[in-house]
């Protein structure tokens, strides 16, 4: 991937929000177009206030988001019909079946129904989900459907997409299913932000990774990049990512 | 740990549960102090206290021996009590069947689960007891003040009424349990429940209608046809009235049968609650087929498919279903008045008019709430690219469907036989279905469409406001389609109520 010659598929300037305390405080960073971007932090770091406010669920005090060039904060329904968003909590229905969810997310996205009904049956076929695709979601276990919900991000074809914690209560084949399938999107052209625990997944698949600590940046760059600015040598991403953080805390 | 002291640390920590639910409810999860609940608690009792007087000025307290005329109302109001109570006691004991909450918890702790039952049912017991206690009291005390302290026997029918509807809920969700399986035991009783809430209500006004032609009940109750097929004075029947009117012997004697039903129920069945509670857990893994295997997707505008989502989601809410039926069951007795007097007059339809116009807002309020602040996925509809008025929009136009598909039949029956009041009965309902949507969207927050139960936890506001606006929109139907003028004194209290409600609202603050 060259980043230098792809326009950025996400710009966050100056990003503030503030709750009892600072939760984002003036963050900055880009992803760029064709990009997995992952972002680390602590818990309570502001990862996932910073990723609600880049898909408009929550309203920042100060700073812009920019998505392919559209201001989300000046128009935030150009923004969205670009931007999928997947949480570590299912955003599904229990009374609905899994094609019924995904018609009913493709419709919200206002997209063609024959288009819909290929990309839902190839993304059901994808995430081994054939068997339940008319079993109404309430009876699916929480790994499917955690699936179901990846499923409706993806079946609008977005160009960005924003997942936090998305492999929270997969399993290991799920997870290895669901992470090469976004590796396919990112392969295809699309932009991933993606926050994780798991370190691993950050290291086999992040292009670049962000680490965050009291809602600020505080390294970003590939993993041989912050692995150097750790000082760590060629340690593990764990070792680099402790010691960035107890700099980066300290530094604060 | 010893059986004894399992049960009490098993109650103490349920108490604390309840106390700290109920007093959530309260305050509607805000942070208020203990003494703004006591006072709306203490101005709520006052304000019982006289309605109970306005309605006891209107039937007189009976005086001197209990004849057969003052047992039979009497009986005839208990049993309307202990109907309701009975209601919510199965509707309480189907939660504790279904409800997961804790008990995946208790159930893996080590000790005996049918103690966790017996506080269980305990649990339920004490909260029908307080509701009835609270809801009796005001009559109560006005009897005593001016009755003396015989009077103070109510309270201990209350209690004893309250332990023989729990007893017979257990004993009926059971029965319905072992017949027809958990997997539809969960929705049937939560209809049995509904129809049992209303059906005694009914059945006393349609009996009223049939036999005299009005809607009292309390005609009714009073009738000499009733009082003469009545069993004579000594009949272990009239216990709970005698009861009522000071019979000590009379109370100690109902008092323990409502003892020895509960714990005949808890004895006989909190052992073997474990065993149907897991059975039960098992219907939600159960695989509900939807379709056929060849479903092609609809072109549809974002405003189409979330009005589609919300019918779908609508139609497939047994609870819904259940309460939606209750509510038009209270509909039966105006309507088969309507029906008997038909060509007789417009007296009917005038009773019929605002029935329709609270009903109508009563629904829709509940409706509203599912679709608007009962939203599962409300992040997936906030990121999509549909701009929120839209979203809402599209939500308020599903629930203003379902009202219109719910009313029109009933209205068009109406209008066959008196085509002025319809016309006053269609305008009605659609302000006053309105009238509630609006306070739902004012006062919108989020919930899991399962905490449908708890829709007044979001504002108390808001259930008031429901409820009065409600009255109001049917008082200016009623006068209306009545013909006169004085119609509008209720519309502009109901406007009034409605712009009151708007500036309190969070949206406008």
């Amino acid at each position: 991937m060259n980043r230098s010659a792809s326009p950025l598929a996400l710009e966050v300037r100056g990003l503030a929000k503030r709750f009892e305390r600072p939760a984002v405080d003036g963050l900055d960073l880009g992803v760029a177009a064709g990009e997995f971007y992952t972002l680390l932090g602590p818990n309570g770091a502001g990862k996932t206030t910073t990723l609600r406010m880049v898909t408009g669920l929550l309203k920042p005090d100060r700073g812009s988001v920019t998505i392919f060039g559209i201001d989300a904060l000046a128009d935030p329904v150009g923004a969205k019909r670009i931007t999928a968003w997947l949480s570590d909590e299912p955003m599904i229905y229990d009374k609905l079946t899994p094609l019924e969810y995904l018609e009913f997310v493709a419709g919200l996205w206002g997209i063609e129904s024959d288009l819909a009904h290929e990309r839902a049956n190839d993304l059901i076929g994808w995430l081994g989900l054939e068997a339940h695709g008319h079993e109404r979601c309430e009876s699916l276990s929480r790994g499917m459907r955690q699936k179901v919900s990846l499923a409706g991000a993806l079946v609008h074809g977005p160009r960005l997409i924003v997942l936090d914690e998305p492999f929270t209560g997969l399993d290991a084949g799920s997870t290895r299913l669901a992470k090469s399938v976004l590796r396919e999107r990112v392969d295809a052209g699309c932009s991933v932000i993606m926050t994780t625990h798991i370190l691993e997944v950050a290291e086999r698949m992040a292009d670049r990774i962000g680490v965050i600590a009291d809602g600020r940046l505080i390294a970003e760059g590939t993993l041989d990049d912050l692995r150097t600015q750790a000082g760590a040598g060629h340690s593990s991403l764990e070792d680099a990512f402790l010691t960035l953080i107890a700099q980066g805390t300290t530094a604060l | 740990m010893s059986g004894g002291r399992s049960i009490a640390w098993l109650a103490r920590h349920e108490t604390r549960l309840a106390w700290r639910d109920w007093f959530s409810l309260m305050t509607a999860g805000g942070r208020r102090r203990m003494r703004s609940v006591a006072l709306g608690f203490i101005v709520f009792m006052v304000f019982l206290h006289g309605f109970a007087y306005l309605l006891l000025t209107v039937y007189h307290l009976p005086t001197g021996a209990p004849d057969k005329r003052i047992l039979t109302t009497l009986t005839g109001v208990l049993l309307l009590s202990w109907s309701l109570m009975l209601s919510q006691a199965m509707e309480a004991t189907t939660r504790t069947l279904y409800a997961r909450g804790d008990l995946d918890l208790m159930l893996s702790a080590p000790f005996a689960s049918w103690r966790l039952f017996a506080v269980r049912m305990g649990a339920i017991t004490l909260t029908i007891v307080l509701m009835a206690l609270v809801l009796a009291a005001p009559f109560i005390d006005l009897a005593v003040w001016w009755g003396g302290f015989r009077w103070l026997g109510g309270y201990g029918v209350a209690v004893a009424l309250a332990m023989a509807a729990v007893s017979a809920a257990v004993v009926l969700c059971i029965a319905l349990f072992r017949s027809i399986g958990p997997k539809r035991t969960r929705f049937v009783a939560q209809i049995v429940a509904a129809v049992i809430g209303a059906a005694f209500i009914i059945g006393v006004q349609l009996a009223a209608i049939l036999s005299y032609g009005t809607i009292s009940r309390v005609a009714f109750l009073q009738s000499e046809w009733l009082i003469n097929i009545a069993p004579d004075g000594n009949s272990v029947l009239w216990w709970p009235a005698r009861a009522v009117l000071g019979d000590t012997t009379a109370l100690i004697a109902v008092l323990g049968f409502g003892a020895a039903a509960l714990g005949a129920a808890i004895y006989l069945f909190a052992p073997r609650f474990e065993g149907y509670v897991l059975a039960a857990a098992g219907v939600s893994f159960d695989v509900k087929l939807q379709g056929g295997k060849s479903v092609g997707f609809r072109n549809a505008t974002p405003m189409q498919v979330l009005r589609r989502k919300e019918w779908i989601l609508l139609w497939r809410d047994p609870w819904l279903i259940s309460q939606t039926l209750m509510q038009l069951l209270y509909l039966l007795p105006p309507a088969f008045l309507l029906w008997r007097n038909f060509g007789g007059g417009n007296g009917a339809s005038v009773l019929v008019v605002p029935m329709l116009i609270m009903a109508a807002g009563q629904l829709s309020g509940a409706l509203a709430w599912l679709a608007i602040s009962g939203e599962d996925a409300p992040d997936l509809i906030a990121s999509a690219p549909v701009p929120t008025a839209h979203a809402l929009r599209a939500k308020t136009s599903a629930v203003m469907t379902a009202i219109v598909l719910v009313f029109a039949p009933l209205v068009l029956a109406l209008a066959v036989a008196a085509p002025f009041a319809a016309v006053v009965a269609s305008i009605g309902v659609a302000i006053a279905a309105v009238s509630a949507a609006s306070i739902q969207i004012w006062f919108r927050s989020q919930a899991k469409r399962s905490q449908f139960r708890r829709r007044q936890n979001a504002s108390r506001m808001t259930t008031f406001a429901e409820a009065l606006a409600s009255t109001s929109w049917s008082a200016t139907g009623a006068l209306a389609a009545a013909g006169t003028w004085l119609a509008v004194a209720p519309a502009v209290v109901a406007l009034a109520i409605l712009g009151g409600t708007r500036m309190l609202s969070p949206s406008t603050n």
